[in-house]
């Protein structure tokens, strides 16, 4: 146990232009065998064009608890979603 | 020996490589490491397949006697296999098989390099997808190489080992004959011999890295790539790995 | 099932953040691996988790029986793929335990000295290479019954790494049966093949499922958890009624003289295992027990100086990096 490979979160941008996504996690002694390994494990089928690795100790994650707090506030600001605005359909795309 | 003759040759040494090669390889499915090494083997197996059946297929259709790839790998005997003999060494120890695949790739890599240029352009073509993957097979095996030569005590005396014993089986790679001669004519393939230089420089670095000696002997093991004389090894791998085509000949799987 | 006969732990909470706990599941939440949760939903969670990563991973020993003797180019790569999902399936199923605070190598360890289980049905041999066929029908088909319902388990990781293995499943059953139905159309030889395979295979696949529902223990609470989704009949019911028009396709005897269809129930009716077999495999003597963990062992075993190795090595280069710093 007290050589075992630190665990990595791995996140994959899937295409061009989209945003990279948590796929999973894996074990690796350092960071670019972790590229490696995430390549060799989460993109057998062909599912991305490029790869991040985070040690899995290093992400700070808001507590559950929080969830209260820190969401819900933006829950009642709909107006920063686009679909709260009515465009006439004349107007074109925007 | 006419040019096809000598181009079927050509394609047998290839693809018996990555044959005799891939199916060393897919031994350590399900018994690796770790998970992620067991993954990552398998993948550079697959890739080596791949690569089989695109030389073998080429070479029953070169050859012109209706052989297909799959004929070329499960009924032919020891004798006329043209891979050389550093792919049919059994594995070894993890190390060893590293090391093995990190001396295959440093030299496949290189040989793809030239090979995309071929005159025959199903050759480039087999080339150049197969390049791609080997870039990776040859970044993976140098680092884990490295890793472990620079690693523990056991791992760098292990890695030792493993150069010790495989060093003498790559000199067969540099070794030109007829059919090499007859390929560079037809500007299908480089000289062996000319893929020296660049590959004593790759790998001296790596093994450098990897604080690891390159043993002082040019002794070299050969007759592999000519069939003259494999390894005790290959006759058993052959036994398995053709087992079923051989006692029910003709079946359709 | 890949996980049989895991104990549901008995949990001691403050019964109001159980209550509430439960709603939340009630709800169709996704419970998180930092949300509160009853300390038996997470033991019977690891226990469950592990399990099942376990058989994923000495589940590639039966069938990693076979990939050096595997007929053409093309099985054999198909098959060392298929056998690839399946140490990915251990890997993810081994992260979604670790997000509860037990690590890898931990359950490993667990594995290998026997104090956690795998699944019943790779302690049988693959002895032609029918076989290799009729575990990927049966037994991946077997597991897919189960899985199916599992990517909507409660706990969030468990039900990402179920999502994630399902979309591969339906290649491992497809090549399965794909491979079989070759031999079942080919030669008598290879008919007769396929026929030992379907009759060996047919009841440990059966035993997956887990003893009855009567003699099920604490499935109840696993129920309620939504971490069992259906019990154990259901879905061996299932499985059997899905099964055996493919049998009959490929123009094999069914292996079961009494399987019937039962016009009133609308389902197959079929003969239940043998239970006391099932129960020395689990205790450790079925045909294969001794050797597959031999061969976990083994691999683990003599794999410790590369990992040691790596480990090594890029501490040194970190402290190389940093001193250059
Ligand atoms: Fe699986
Ligand atoms: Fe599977």
């Amino acid at each position: 146990m007290k050589n075992e490979w630190p665990l990595w979160e791995i996140f994959i941008r899937g295409q061009h232009g989209m945003s990279h996504r948590h796929v999973g996690s894996l074990h690796a002694p350092d960071a670019e065998m972790a590229i490696k390994n995430a390549r060799d494990v989460y993109t057998r089928r062909n599912e991305g064009v490029s790869i991040w690795v985070v040690e899995a100790n290093h992400i700070a994650a808001s507590s559950p608890s929080d969830k209260g707090p820190l969401y819900e506030p933006s829950e009642s600001k709909v107006y920063r979603h686009p679909t709260f605005f009515d465009i006439p359909e004349e107007v074109g795309a925007m | 020996m006419t040019r096809e003759d000598a181009f079927f040759q050509f394609l047998l040494r290839m693809g018996d490589n990555t044959l005799i090669l891939g199916h060393r390889v897919s031994e350590w499915c399900g018994h690796a490491p770790v998970l992620e090494e067991d993954i990552a083997l398998a993948n550079t197996a697959l890739d080596l397949i791949g690569q089989t059946q695109m030389w073998l297929g080429l070479a029953g259709e070169v050859q012109g006697e209706g052989r297909t790839a799959d004929d070329l790998a499960f009924l032919r005997d020891a004798w006329d296999f043209r891979n050389v003999l550093l792919c049919e060494v059994p594995n070894g120890d993890f190390g060893r098989t590293l090391m093995r695949q990190f001396l295959f790739d440093a030299w496949h890599s290189i040989q793809l390099g030239r090979l995309m240029k071929s005159s025959d352009e199903r050759v480039a073509a087999i080339a150049e997808k197969a390049s791609k993957e080997v870039a990776y097979h040859l970044e993976r095996s140098a680092d884990t190489v490295v890793g472990l030569g620079d690693g523990t005590e056991e791992s760098h005396r292990r890695m030792q080992e493993a150069l010790d014993y495989l060093w003498p089986y790559v000199g067969e790679m540099f070794q030109s004959d007829d059919v090499d001669a007859e390929m560079v004519k037809a500007g299908i393939a480089p000289d062996p011999a000319s893929l020296r230089e660049e590959y004593d420089v790759l790998v001296s670095r790596i093994l450098g890295d990897a604080t690891l000696i390159i043993p002082d002997s040019s002794f070299a093991h050969k007759g592999g790539r000519t069939g003259a004389m494999h390894t005790e090894h290959l006759g058993h791998l052959l036994t398995q790995m053709q087992w079923l085509q051989r006692v029910y000949p003709g079946a359709k799987w | 099932m890949y996980a049989q006969m895991v104990q549901s732990e008995a949990t001691q909470d403050d019964p109001e953040k159980l209550a509430a706990f439960q709603a939340r599941i009630d709800a169709g939440e996704k419970i998180e691996p930092k949300d509160w949760m009853p300390e038996g939903y997470r033991k019977t969670l690891i226990r469950q988790i592990g399990q099942h990563a376990h058989s994923e991973i000495v589940g590639q020993l039966p069938e990693g029986n076979w990939i050096t003797r595997a007929p053409t180019l093309e099985r054999k790569a198909i098959l060392l793929a298929k056998v690839q999902d399946e140490a990915g399936h251990g890997l993810y199923l081994y992260c979604a335990a670790e997000t509860m605070g037990v690590s890898r190598d931990e359950l490993t360890e667990m594995l290998l000295d026997g104090r956690m289980k795998y699944s019943s049905i790779f302690n049988y041999p693959t002895l032609n290479w029918a076989d290799i066929g009729a575990v990927g029908w049966l037994v991946d088909g077997a597991a897919i019954m189960n899985q199916v319902p599992l990517q909507r388990t409660s706990f969030g990781p468990y039900s990402r790494a179920m999502i994630r293995i399902c979309k591969e499943e339906s290649f491992h059953a497809r090549q399965g049966f794909d491979a079989i139905r070759k031999m079942a159309e080919g030669t008598s030889a290879q008919k007769k093949m396929a026929q030992d395979a379907v009759n060996r295979l047919w009841f440990p696949a059966l035993m997956m499922f887990g003893p009855s529902d009567k003699d099920s223990v604490h499935s109840a609470q696993s129920m309620a958890w939504k971490i069992k989704i259906n019990t154990n009949d259901e879905l061996r019911q299932k499985f059997v009624d899905q099964t055996v028009p493919q049998i009959e396709f490929l123009g094999l005897d069914l292996p079961d003289p009494t399987i019937k269809w039962n016009e009133e129930r609308g389902h197959y009716d079929y003969s239940d295992p043998d239970w006391s077999e099932f129960f020395e495999v689990i205790k450790g003597n079925g045909p294969c027990n001794v050797d597959r963990l031999a061969a976990r062992n083994k691999a683990w075993d003599d794999g410790a100086w590369v990992r040691d190795g790596l480990l090594a090595h890029s501490r040194k280069k970190a402290a190389r990096q940093h001193a250059a710093e």
